[in-house]
């Protein structure tokens, strides 16, 4: 069998390239923003708030956790406008999903790396004197995102995955744009082979990131 | 000064302090003895609310607070205002390691007072001399031996200016070699007039360093009085026999 390589063609696709790789970049920074915001809101609702705080924001949480994520995107494009009766535009549908998607996973993150800190550590800062805004700042936090780190670098590179499903709505992602160029080129070894590339080559150097944070001796901030 | 009045203390179904009653006058020490899980670690902190009493009521200075089951408890700010108010050394230290040495100090005074770092940083450095420790201020706590981590940690509650320190075990967890340095800055702070409330093991320094001793066993403070008088010739067969674990040679040796 024998096939001849052509990616020379690809170079008058470069603006469609380049918007797809915009948008699953762009989708994977605000997604990844909303989602550790989510994340937190979950996280310290669970920690630090009433009881009654605690279960819907869990129920939420194992919802997303527990369905895949292409599966949520579909019901939230088809269903949630039905239930809640407005409109969301493709993209709108996928930045919800992947947000609260990402965001389950970023709150168990984050409540491990908060209650990963000492006991001591509390009462130390509580004994001296600091309200619970202040603790937290000051000595929680600090040391809870030391060892969040990793796996929040871990959890984003999934997110820029992730953000593949939204094709399937037709947001021109990279992916999305691929499909374009194939239809419109039957050249789909080349396309797909330049996609999985970009991929790769935007995510090594975070994994490698990932990689140095976790093996770094924890380091200890002034 | 401190008072504590009727303090009652339970975790679920165990009964950890049943009525306590302790005064402490102003710039006077009181050593608190007593066999492990009689309550000792959970009265000093009821007295500074890391837990939060039952019933009862704790005066530190001049603010006084009241406790019964039914009454809302105090809003965050001002348990967190009552607390500023007692300064606690624990057994492990609990140095914050994200920060170095003088920002460990500073933290008190900056992050619940909002003092300047630069007002800030002068006293905690003459806090951290104080403590025999000036030439540490830059190093991160982690480098430290215990007996230093321990003297910055009293720094650190001092700079917050309390009107009471409580110190819990505060040499236990030390290499003994080290307790005596320990055990030296709390002397000279409690004979410098400092409102102190100490649990210890170490019945000699007790007695030298406290006005008064309490007994304490299952959450009631069996036996107070005049601190020799108590540790050399305790009225209550229970003192007597705790006691007397310690002279078979566990009796450690004052500070230096
Ligand atoms: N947070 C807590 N939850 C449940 N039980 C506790 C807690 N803190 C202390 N206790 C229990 O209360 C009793 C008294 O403990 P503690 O005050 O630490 O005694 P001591 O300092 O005299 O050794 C022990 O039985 C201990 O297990
Ligand atoms: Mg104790």
């Amino acid at each position: 069998m024998h096939y001849e390589w052509d990616f020379g063609f690809l170079w008058q696709y470069r603006g469609l390239i380049g918007i797809g790789i915009a948008y699953t970049v762009g989708f994977t920074l605000l997604t990844s923003v909303l989602g550790f915001l989510a994340g937190a809101v979950i996280a310290l609702g669970r920690i630090a708030g009433r009881p009654w705080m605690a279960a819907p924001l869990v129920a939420l949480m194992e919802v997303f956790r527990c369905t895949p994520v292409l599966v949520q995107l579909v019901w939230i494009y088809y269903a949630l406008p039905v239930l809640v009766g407005v409109e969301l535009s493709p993209a709108a549908a996928a930045v919800i999903t992947l947000s609260l998607y990402g965001g389950a996973f970023y709150a168990e993150i984050i409540r491990g790396g908060i209650r990963g800190v000492e006991p001591g550590q509390w009462d130390a800062g509580r004994a001296l004197g600091m309200t619970r805004a202040k603790l937290m700042r000051s000595v929680v936090l600090p040391q809870a995102l030391r060892r969040m780190v990793p796996p929040l670098v871990n959890q984003t590179i999934l997110q820029l995955k992730n953000t593949s499903l939204v094709s399937t709505l037709a947001v021109p992602d990279l992916l999305y744009q691929g499909q374009l160029i194939t239809s419109a080129t039957y050249r789909p070894l080349e396309v797909y082979t330049m996609v999985a590339v970009v991929y790769f080559a935007i995510l090594l150097p975070l994994t490698q990131l990932a990689r140095l944070l976790e093996t770094r001796p924890s380091r200890v901030a002034a | 000064m401190v008072a504590v009045r009727g303090l009652r203390k339970r975790f679920g179904r165990l009964d950890v302090l049943k009525g306590i009653d302790l005064r402490v006058p102003r710039g006077g020490a009181v050593a608190l003895i007593g066999p492990s899980g009689s309550g000792k670690s959970t009265l000093l902190r009821c007295i500074n609310l890391l837990d939060t009493p039952d019933a009862g009521s704790v005066r530190v200075g001049d603010r006084r607070l009241d406790f019964d089951g039914r009454r809302r408890l105090p809003p965050d700010r001002e348990m967190a205002a009552f607390r500023a108010r007692a300064g606690m050394v624990f057994q492990g230290f609990n140095l914050f390691p994200h920060m170095s040495v003088i920002d460990n100090v500073m933290s008190g005074p900056v992050v619940v007072k909002g003092v300047k770092r630069d007002v800030a940083r002068p006293m905690a450095l003459s806090l951290l001399d104080r403590v025999g420790l000036a030439g540490k201020a830059g190093d991160h706590p982690a480098s430290l031996s215990g007996g230093q981590k321990q003297r910055v940690a009293i720094a650190r509650a001092l700079a917050m200016e309390p009107e009471v320190m409580l110190f819990d075990e505060a040499t236990s967890a030390l290499d003994p070699k080290l307790v005596g340095e320990v055990l030296a800055v709390i002397r000279d702070l409690a004979r410098g007039g400092m409102t102190t409330v100490l649990v210890t093991h170490e019945m000699a320094f007790a007695r030298d360093v406290a006005d008064r001793v309490a007994f304490m066993r299952d959450g009631v403070v069996v036996e107070e009085g005049p601190a020799r008088q108590v540790i050399e010739d305790p009225r209550e067969p229970a003192t007597r026999t705790f006691l007397g674990h310690f002279h078979g040679g566990r009796s450690a040796p004052a500070a230096p």
